[in-house]
């Protein structure tokens, strides 16, 4: 069974439509890439397979496991393993991010059957993790995101999914606004949590981060369908030519 | 679900505290004249002094008008319409705890204060008041032993007269404005400490206060005073029951600390909200205000949750050199409730310091205003303030305002005031949704988040019951 499949997945935002009949079949233990160029409906995707409640979804069905995804609660998905690294992560003033972390991982927990950890064993946990991103324990003490550096942001976000251990992770626009030492870091940390029983779905508009993170599949997105699929090499010709070759095929699949 | 409809489900939690004790009382009967003040001087058995001075403060009262400048909007208040005095009927001089009313014992104990001592919070003496008189305070001896009085106000005027006499209406005199000067007229009981010069007060100092009666008003009146180089800290907490009708509390508090005293006052004020059309609810109108001396330290921390109405300015009055005044307040509010509270920080002295930071959460219809004056007088050489005021909106229908007034005449001094306005929004909550945190607990942990500078000023004990209090009265608020 595949761990995830979305089949025909229509959705909209305000009744503009903006997915317009995705399928995609995603294997523990695979990697894919989605590309596409800008509002061609990545982010999207990825918002409406976390649960975002401003997107309606409209038709089709995803399912991670054989669950109906698409039933749940934002939070029960993530109960369920899917980890989404936000394009701009959200600032929380005043909660720490060791708080915060520990309520996430415990909610989790709790939501598997599994005990709760307390404060103690909890930062033994982060410290490990912490390895994961190259950090020290001083940043567990600040506030979620607050006053972080668009590169420190996306790093938290892969520390979050370090100790959420998610089955599905996608990772939206994680490179954008990265320099190369920190794109190196968050390429390496998702590198170093790929594991055989979960898959990773990276949206991203530049095959930069490619290099570091080799996807088995890369799918073009344009116009709310995927209109070209195949292996890393096509990442690379993205990057010769550019989309309007592809957004042209498009087009002219929707008038054939 | 949606949000929306979830977070629906969640506002209309009910109050927990909203059951009435069914208890025989004496009450006076509805009305204000001169003989209800007499009526309560004698009932209380105060000397001809105190009658003067409440005579004089009611006389006071009838040519002052009520205050129109909160930014609060309610219909006229009919002070005919009130009882001024509801007592248990079982009451008499209490030697002991022992003698209380079972029933009344049961209230507190239901509302998660037990009086016995045995059962209390070990470090924290409690003072009860049910609507008009104290019913009781805890762990009065261990106190006496360390030359501190803690007990209501009525005993300390029998007890401690020269102590009352001397110090009542020093903060705030009777004829301050339009609801001490109420107060000042009939106010019933009340706590009353007095920490001697040097002392440490050994425990947390704390009162209950509880309206159970209908139509009645509470009036009480506090008075803490600190000799030179004393310390104590003081919480006050606050519930009503569920009615229709609006309930008028007009309470007066007065600090002093005398020359190197500190007093630290926190208060989490949980009186009946008023249900989501705004029917019934207190109408929280308090007048508190301490007196520094030099290097003196007052402290206010204020959580706000309750009432229909709250009109409140926790102010300090920096007399001596090199005293400090703090305000750290949470106010929220949600269904219909409206606020209108902050500080006054007063410098007199040289080298005086004030720090202000108020966090306003509005939610539902909510209506909050932050009013603040920040006053620097001209010999006030080299005084600083810094202000910080942040509110926080969660949905579209409710409002946040602030209206900080500063007014410096030393040119040695240093006023900072810094001001934000955020909102809960979706992604915020989707975001904690999306690490596994269902929305009650999202919200939760956004707004404790929000409100930690002024958390942290709180004794631990009612940190934590500060934090649920807040989740209760805003989870599922987003609309």
């Amino acid at each position: 069974m595949a761990l995830l499949d979305i089949q025909d997945l229509h959705a909209s935002v305000d009744d503009t439509a903006i997915l317009k009949g995705i399928s995609l079949t995603v294997n523990a233990g695979e990697v894919h890439a989605i590309m596409g160029p800008n509002g061609s409906g990545k982010s999207t995707l990825a918002q409406v397979l976390a649960g975002h409640p401003a997107y309606e979804v409209t038709g089709g069905s995803v399912t991670l496991d054989g669950a109906d995804l698409l039933d749940m609660e934002a939070e029960e998905r993530a109960w369920a393993g899917v980890f989404l690294a936000f394009q701009y992560p959200v600032e929380i003033p005043g909660v720490t991010n060791a708080y915060f972390l520990r309520q996430a991982y415990n909610e989790i927990r709790k939501a598997r059957g599994l005990d709760e950890l307390d404060p103690m064993d909890f930062l033994d946990l982060l410290e490990e993790k912490l390895k994961v991103v190259e950090w020290g324990p001083e940043i567990m003490e600040r506030a979620v995101n607050f006053g972080f550096s668009g590169g420190e942001k996306k790093r938290n976000e892969i520390l979050q999914m370090a100790v959420l251990e998610p089955k599905l992770a996608i990772l939206d626009e994680t490179d954008s606004g990265l320099d190369i030492d920190a794109l190196r870091i968050v390429a390496d940390g998702v590198n170093q949590l790929k594991r055989p029983d979960s898959a990773t779905i990276l949206v991203t508009h530049y095959q930069r981060l490619l290099d570091y993170i080799v996807p088995d599949y890369v799918h073009v997105l344009a116009g709310g369908k995927i209109v070209k699929s195949g292996g890393k090499e096509l990442a690379l010709e993205l990057e010769k030519r550019g989309y309007e070759w592809l957004t042209g095929v498009a087009e002219s699949a929707a008038l054939a | 679900m949606s949000n929306d409809t979830e977070l629906e489900t969640l506002v209309n939690r009910e109050y927990q505290h909203g059951w009435v004790t069914d208890i025989e009382m004496d009450t006076l009967p509805p009305g204000l004249t001169e003989e209800t003040v007499r009526f309560i001087s004698a009932t209380k058995k105060e000397p001809e002094w105190l009658l003067d001075w409440r005579l004089k403060a009611f006389r006071r009262w009838q040519e002052m008008v009520e205050p129109t400048w909160p930014n609060v909007h309610y219909p006229p208040i009919d002070y005919q319409a009130i009882a001024y005095y509801s007592a248990p009927k079982t009451q008499k001089p209490l030697g002991s705890l022992d003698e209380v009313d079972p029933k009344l014992l049961e209230t507190y104990e239901k509302l998660g204060i037990p009086l016995s001592e045995q059962k209390l919070l070990a470090g924290v003496a409690v003072d009860a008041i049910f609507d008009s008189v104290s019913v009781g305070t805890t762990f009065k001896e261990t106190l006496r032993k360390e030359g501190v009085i803690f007990c209501s106000f009525g005993e300390a005027v029998q007890e401690h007269p020269e102590l009352v006499q001397k110090y009542l209406g020093s903060v705030v005199p009777a004829s301050d404005n339009y609801f001490a000067a109420l107060n000042s007229a009939v106010f019933s009981d009340g706590s009353f400490v007095y920490i001697p010069k040097g002392v440490r007060c050994p425990m947390e100092l704390s009162t209950y206060f509880r309206i159970n009666a209908a139509n009645t008003g509470q009036f009480e009146r506090t008075l803490i005073v600190a000799e030179e180089g004393a310390y104590v800290s003081y919480l006050e907490g606050c519930t009503a029951p569920k009615r229709d009708e609006n309930q008028l509390h007009a309470a007066v508090v007065e600090l002093v600390a005398l020359d190197d005293a500190t007093i630290k006052y926190s208060t989490v004020q949980n009186w009946y909200a008023g249900d989501e059309h705004g029917v019934g609810g207190i109408y929280n109108f308090v007048t508190k205000r301490g007196k520094a001396g030099a290097r003196a330290k007052i402290s206010w921390t204020q959580v706000e949750t309750g009432s229909a109405i709250t009109w409140k300015y926790p102010s300090v009055i920096l007399q001596g050199d090199d005293s400090i005044g703090e305000f750290y307040s949470v106010a929220v509010v949600n269904g219909m409730q409206q606020a209108d509270t902050g500080t006054k920080m007063i410098h007199i002295g040289r080298n005086t310091k004030s720090t202000i930071v108020s966090k306003g959460i509005s939610a539902g219809k909510g209506q909050n205003s932050y009013r603040g004056q920040v006053k620097i007088l001209p010999k006030a050489h080299g005084a600083r303030n810094y202000t910080q005021c942040d509110s926080m909106l969660i949905g579209n229908a409710c409002g946040a305002h602030t209206f900080p007034y500063i007014d410096v005449q030393n040119s040695t001094s240093d006023v900072e005031h810094e001001a934000s306005t955020s909102k809960i929004g979706e992604d915020q909550i989707f975001y904690c949704k999306q690490r596994g945190l269902n929305t009650e607990h999202a919200i939760s942990v956004i707004v404790n988040g929000f409100c930690k500078e002024v958390f942290r000023e709180l004794p631990m004990e009612f940190a934590v019951e500060a934090q649920k209090l807040l989740g209760i009265s805003l989870e599922g608020s987003v609309g």
